[in-house]
């Protein structure tokens, strides 16, 4: 058995510990907001926090994120429970626009806002790479994110997010 | 009472709970000729348009089209809205059901009564108007870039129009008062004289009694006030916090999961399939051989898929996998010399006579032209859950189709068409690629083996190397020149042609044109690709013209904007494009900028790329657009599709290249079918023109225009002409990147 702890709560499994985490999210934890795009790591859809780091799902084994603190787009805020100032930054700038690749966008971009609450375009550019849009939302995500980035420097600091 | 034509009709009724409908649809005009057969059949509507008016006032668009991201949900929403003079904020919508009482006209007609003449405005409209984007065309596709233009004009605006009408009839009765003395804002009506005012809700049972108007009148712009505006988006919400719910993301109980790999080269199928070679893998359910293909059911989907690499498969071989792309290109050569040699050309196009002006020039210039086939790469893979159940099929997928999607698998699994149920779910992509049913057929004949649901889902591999490809293509140009540098022949003949039929057409007033094409088949399976031949097109006529105009020693912006002296409307978006982008200013060194202009499904593109080579790489560091949709109903919107049109074409333009080897598609994921990231995507700034001309189009046309605008930007910036797509084939190192720029 493999104990995950998703978004704060913790989940016994009986999984092949080699099973990629991104499978594991979407079909034995149920949240699908974690997307599949391409298995490789190339794509970014797949991206949550381990411990607030952004990794990608698809090609992390199960094994290793047991007994660590795993956040899943569902964790960091919805319109029930508050939306997190990246969401609702992307609401504000309409960045979605087929948004299968927003759920990785949203947490690349908390990701980096925590660890570099104003960044330029070009640290913006490093941290968003990984994240492929066919939508091309890019100039979006650009504005998302410095927009958001303002509204957490005027709200003081950073708001929790739920890493567990 | 229903309104009824022959082709059309408006409808109303009271359901349960006093929600009340309003409803227009409407079947094929034009079915003379080549238009027959290729719409809908005698029982199909074209388009079906409901609105439901609820007791608490909310107001439901029932929407038949699906949302890819291109905002149509919302858009047509607030086009019904609009004319109904709703509040907003009491709008909601719903994606119309693919049932059959959506798609069958016979059942639809069953709701009208009475006989009256339709507007006949519509009825003109009509006249095969999806011709240009599908030659298979079932009620609810979503595609050509006709969901505002023709959805949304004849459609939507009507029923919100004349829902208003009764609504407003409703209540002169009621309150024993002149409609003319009401005044219809924001989901109520008011009566001045008396002060009196009530929602809409409360007139709804007795106005769906009434006849409604057969010519509702429609506002002008000028009196717009939700239409033109940037209202937020509906589905926006639910894509910020992993709630939007797509294909991929259907739970059922009991679901088991299936993994499919189908023969690496088209047309082959499965010769024999060694089950022991994964006996005893964990989880695994069922291995089912489908002929072309084979499918591994377990448990979960990484079970599946790792079973699915471990199975011992092998393949027919039947021809197909000898075929290399370079055998591809030689074909079109050959097949268009022979079309020449043998006076076998197909006419595309001819005005004056090209050859006797091309044999009088002062000068000629040629060239020829060469791109890929591409795949879609929707970031979500195909996908499709299916269950058999009762003798029933249910589908659960993400589609651009839904009715032609149920139609093929009742084919397939030979069963009766109204067995056949699909939820459509958001779409993670479409760009055409949804438009084709293959992955709902497997998924189907998959379930159809076992007792629960499955959800099959393609791995990238699967989807990169099975799509349906944007065709490679050749195109040859000839052009002859006067004295004074102007053209004065225009010959191109190019290989494939598909839709829309105007695609290789050019704005420009040149008086001697031969356009003509070869037909040359191959085996790889072709689609609709965003903007589908406008695509290549548009990189053939504007990268050509912008070699005309190198060679005839003038500005490529301005010698394109003599050309426009007849056609005023294009010119406007020319010069707004090239003013907005400081057309003639100097750039750093390394950089180059370049212009081209388009017009695709009604809409008029120019755009101006600044290109800045980086260690012989091309990176667009600015892109300026402006376009002519005639009038943009929710601006921010079409900004949105210009800027994902234009990030597409400079995707495929930089990077993308589906190369044939042995038969099947070389590449297999995002490491070797690269995509344009952040991190080299431009400063985008769009600049729209209401100009009041017919509606068009805005998913696709973003598009063509980019590919040609990039090369010409590269030109400008090194003198190396990209006669080739993707540019990542070509080494841009200049030794000397000095100023280039002419102008």
């Amino acid at each position: 058995m493999i104990t995950l702890n998703i978004n704060g709560e913790d989940l016994q499994l009986d999984v092949d510990p080699t099973t990629p985490l991104l499978w594991v999210i979407r079909e034995q934890a149920g949240l699908t907001g974690t997307k599949y795009g391409c298995g490789i790591a190339q794509c970014g859809a797949c991206t949550v926090h381990l411990n607030g780091a952004p990794i990608r799902s698809c090609v992390t084994p199960v094994q290793a994120a047991a007994g660590q603190k795993l956040t899943t787009i569902e964790g960091v805020g919805s319109g029930e429970t508050g939306l997190h100032p990246v969401q609702q930054a992307w609401i504000d700038e309409q960045v979605p626009q087929c948004g299968y690749c927003q759920s990785g966008q949203v947490m690349a971009a908390i990701a980096l806002l925590e660890s570099n609450p104003s960044p330029t375009d070009e640290a913006i550019d490093r941290a968003m790479s990984g994240i492929i849009c066919r939508c091309g939302t890019y100039s979006r995500v650009r504005r998302g994110i410095k927009r958001a980035a303002q509204s957490l420097e005027s709200a003081g600091d950073a708001p929790e997010v739920n890493n567990g | 009472m229903g309104k009824w034509s022959r082709r059309a009709f408006i409808t109303a009724g009271v359901l349960a709970g006093g929600v009340v409908v309003f409803g227009v649809a409407i079947r094929p005009g034009n079915r003379a000729g080549k238009v027959a057969g290729l719409v809908a059949s005698d029982d199909e509507t074209v388009f079906n348009v409901w609105l439901k008016l609820s007791p608490d006032n909310t107001v439901t668009a029932i929407i038949p089209h699906a949302e890819m991201g291109q905002g149509v949900h919302t858009t047509l929403a607030m086009m019904l809205a609009e004319e109904l003079d709703a509040d907003w904020d009491l709008v909601r919508m719903m994606e119309a059901p693919a049932h059959e009482e959506y798609a069958n006209y016979a059942l639809a007609k069953g709701y009208a009564l009475g006989e009256a003449d339709f507007p006949a405005f519509l009825i003109d409209t009509v006249d095969g108007f999806f011709l240009m984007a599908t030659k298979r065309m079932n009620l609810q596709i979503t595609g050509g870039s006709t969901s505002v233009a023709t959805t949304g004009q004849l459609g939507m605006r009507v029923a919100g129009a004349a829902t208003r009408a009764v609504l407003l009839q409703a209540a002169a009765e009621s309150w024993d008062v002149p409609v003319a003395e009401l005044t219809a804002r924001n989901s109520r009506i008011e009566h001045a004289g008396s002060g009196r005012s009530a929602a809409y809700a409360d007139f709804a049972v007795r106005a769906a009694e009434l006849e409604q108007p057969a010519k509702p009148r429609l506002k002008s712009p000028d009196e717009f006030t939700i239409i033109g505006t940037d209202v937020k988006r509906l589905d926006v919400p639910a894509k910020v916090d992993g709630t939007a719910t797509f294909g991929i993301d259907a739970v059922l109980p009991g679901m088991k999961y299936a993994a499919v790999k189908a023969s690496p080269v088209f047309g082959n199928t499965v010769k024999s399939i060694d089950e022991s070679s994964i006996s005893g893998m964990p989880g695994v359910q069922k291995v089912v051989n489908l002929g072309d293909a084979v499918a591994v059911v377990a448990d979960g989907y990484w079970q599946a898929q790792k079973a699915l690499r471990a199975l011992n498969i092998e393949f027919t071989q039947n021809g197909n996998e000898l075929v290399e792309q370079s055998d591809i290109y030689k074909q079109f050569a050959s097949d268009m010399d022979a079309a020449l040699a043998s006076g076998d050309e197909i006419v595309d196009f001819e005005k004056g006579d090209a050859d006797a002006a091309l044999a009088a020039a002062n000068a000629t210039v040629e060239a020829e032209y060469r791109v890929p086939y591409l795949s879609h790469a929707t970031m979500e893979p195909m996908n499709c859950t299916a269950w058999m159940h009762d003798g029933k099929c249910e589908l659960w997928t993400g589609t651009q189709n839904p009715l032609g999607f149920a139609a093929d698998v009742a084919e397939a699994m030979e069963m009766e068409p109204e067995n056949v149920r699909l939820h459509n779910h958001f779409l993670g992509g479409g760009f055409g690629r949804r438009a084709f049913s293959d992955y709902a057929v497997q998924a189907a004949r998959i379930a159809a083996e076992v007792t629960y649901p499955v959800k099959l889902i393609w791995s990238r591999e699967e989807d990169m190397r099975h799509d349906h490809y944007r065709q490679a293509s050749l195109s040859r140009f000839k052009a002859a020149l006067d004295e004074a540098g102007r053209p004065t022949a225009w010959i191109n003949q190019y290989v494939e042609k598909h839709d829309p039929e105007d695609a290789p057409h050019i704005p420009y007033g040149i008086d001697n044109q031969f356009i003509h094409y070869a037909e040359s088949k191959t085996h790889v399976p072709w689609g609709f690709w965003r903007s589908v031949d406008h695509s290549l097109h548009a990189f053939f006529t504007e990268s050509f013209i912008d070699e005309v105009a190198y060679a005839a020693g003038q500005d490529p912006y301005q010698y394109r904007h003599d050309l426009l002296e007849n056609a005023p409307r294009f010119r406007k978006v020319l010069d707004l494009a090239a003013e907005k982008a400081d057309w003639g200013t100097l750039l750093p060194s390394g950089y180059g900028r370049g212009i081209a202009i388009h017009r695709s499904f009604g809409t008029i593109v120019a755009q101006v790329v600044e290109v800045e080579i980086v260690d012989g790489k091309a990176i667009p560091r600015r892109a300026v657009c402006a376009v002519d949709a005639g009038f943009a109903m929710h601006p921010d919107g079409m900004k949105a599709q210009m800027e994902s049109g234009i990030i597409y074409g400079l995707t495929a333009a930089l990077y993308s290249d589906i190369s044939i080897r042995r038969g099947a598609v070389a590449q297999s994921n995002f490491h070797d079918y690269p995509m344009l990231r952040i991190d080299e995507s431009p400063a985008i700034e769009t600049y729209i023109i209401n100009s009041g001309e017919k509606v068009g189009g805005a998913g696709e046309p973003g598009l063509p225009a980019i590919a040609p605008a990039l090369a010409n930007a590269i030109f400008n910036a090194t003198g190396k002409r990209i006669r080739e797509l993707p540019v990542s084939l070509h080494d841009l190192t200049v030794d000397d990147p000095g100023k280039r720029d002419i102008a």
